[in-house]
C-alpha cells in the first residue's frame, strides 16, 4: 500500500492540475480560455496552477496574436504525458487492491 | 469502501469525464437530425412529384431540357436542395443551440470549430466533386457521391462529437455505394439516406441522450 501511495505524482496533488491535465491530454493546443471554461475556473488560479505545472515541464506554453489579441495556449509534453499515465495507473491500482 | 478510495473513484469518473467534455462537442442533438431528414424528405417528395414519378417505378430520371411548370430541371434541383440545405441547417443550428443552453454549455467554441471544420472540408470537396460530374454529364452518380462524400464528413466529424455519428455516416457510405453501383435510384437513396437515416438516427439519439434529461 505504502508503496504505491508514494508513487502518486506530488505534481497533481491538487484537483485542478490533474483537471488541467486530463484537458491537455485529448487535445493538441489548448487556449487559456478554454481551460478557463471548461474547469470553471478565475483567471489567477488556473495561472499558478498551470505556472506549477509548467515549471516541472509537463506542459509547454505558446504565445502568440491572433489578429490583434494576445493568445496563449499550452500542450501537454510526453513527460507530462507519461506522468499523467502513471499516476492515473497508480489511482487504479490503489482502487484495485482495496477491493 | 473507505473514504480514501471513494475519493480515488471520484477523482478517476471526474478526469474521465472531463477527457470527454473537452476533446467532444456534446451538444449536437438528435432532433437537429430528425428535422433534417424531414426537410429531405420534403424536398424529394417535391423532386418525385417534378419528375412525375413513383419511388422506385424503376425508369431512369431522364433529365430532358423542357422540365415541369416552366422550370427546367437544374433550376429546380439546384432550388430544392438548396432550400433543403438552407432549412435543415437552421433547424439543426436551433435545436443544438436549444440542447447547449439547456446543459449550460458553450456553443461557439474551440470545439465547434473543430466540428464544423472536420464536416466542411468532405463536403465541400465532394460538393466540387458533383459539379464536376454534373459538368462531364454523369448526374446518375451524382445522388451517390453526395452519400458518400456526406457519410466521409460525418465519419471524420465523429472524432469530435458523439459517437453514433460514425453508424450514420457508415450508413450514409453504404447506401451511396449501393446507389451508386445501381443506378438509376439516385433520388430513392437519397431520399432514405438523408431522409429515413438521419430520422432513425436523429431518434435513436434523441432518446439514448435528451429524453432524460
Amino acid at each position: 500500500m505504502k508503496r504505491i501511495l508514494t508513487k502518486l505524482n506530488k505534481a497533481f496533488d491538487h484537483r485542478v492540475r490533474l483537471g488541467i491535465m486530463s484537458v491537455l491530454v485529448v487535445n493538441d493546443w489548448v487556449d487559456f480560455t478554454f481551460l478557463k471554461d471548461t474547469l470553471e475556473l478565475t483567471d489567477g488560479r488556473l495561472a499558478s496552477h498551470i505556472k506549477a505545472l509548467e515549471k516541472v515541464k509537463y506542459l509547454e506554453v505558446r504565445k502568440r496574436f491572433v489578429g490583434r489579441k494576445p493568445n496563449t495556449s499550452y500542450r501537454v509534453t510526453e513527460k507530462g504525458r507519461q506522468a499523467f499515465q502513471a499516476h492515473l495507473d497508480a489511482l487504479e491500482e490503489l482502487l484495485k487492491q482495496s477491493k | 469502501m473507505t473514504p480514501h478510495n471513494r475519493e480515488h473513484l471520484a477523482t478517476l469518473s471526474e478526469i474521465r469525464s472531463l477527457m470527454e467534455r473537452s476533446s467532444r462537442f456534446i451538444s449536437l442533438s438528435g432532433l437537429s437530425g430528425v428535422a433534417a431528414g424531414l426537410w429531405a424528405l420534403v424536398g424529394a417528395a417535391a423532386a418525385f412529384v417534378y419528375l412525375g414519378k413513383v419511388p422506385f417505378d424503376g425508369r431512369y430520371h431522364t433529365f430532358v431540357d423542357v422540365g415541369q411548370w416552366g422550370v427546367p430541371p437544374v433550376v429546380f434541383f439546384a432550388i430544392n436542395a438548396s432550400l433543403v440545405l438552407v432549412l435543415a441547417l437552421f433547424s439543426g443550428i436551433y435545436f443544438t443551440t436549444r440542447k447547449a443552453r439547456r446543459n449550460g454549455q458553450p456553443i461557439w467554441g474551440q470545439l465547434t470549430r473543430r466540428l464544423l471544420w472536420s464536416l466542411a472540408v468532405p463536403l465541400a470537396v465532394g460538393g466540387l466533386f458533383s459539379l464536376a460530374m454534373i459538368r462531364s454529364g454523369m448526374v446518375l452518380l451524382v445522388a451517390p457521391a453526395t452519400l458518400v462524400f456526406y457519410g466521409l464528413a460525418l465519419l471524420n466529424a465523429s472524432k469530435y462529437t458523439l459517437h453514433d455519428i460514425r453508424y450514420l455516416g457508415m450508413t450514409e457510405m453504404g447506401l451511396g455505394l449501393i446507389a451508386a453501383f445501381w443506378p438509376g435510384y439516385g433520388l430513392e437513396f437519397w431520399a432514405i439516406g438523408f431522409g429515413l437515416a438521419h430520422i432513425l438516427y436523429g431518434t435513436a439519439m434523441y432518446m439514448k441522450y435528451e429524453r432524460k434529461l
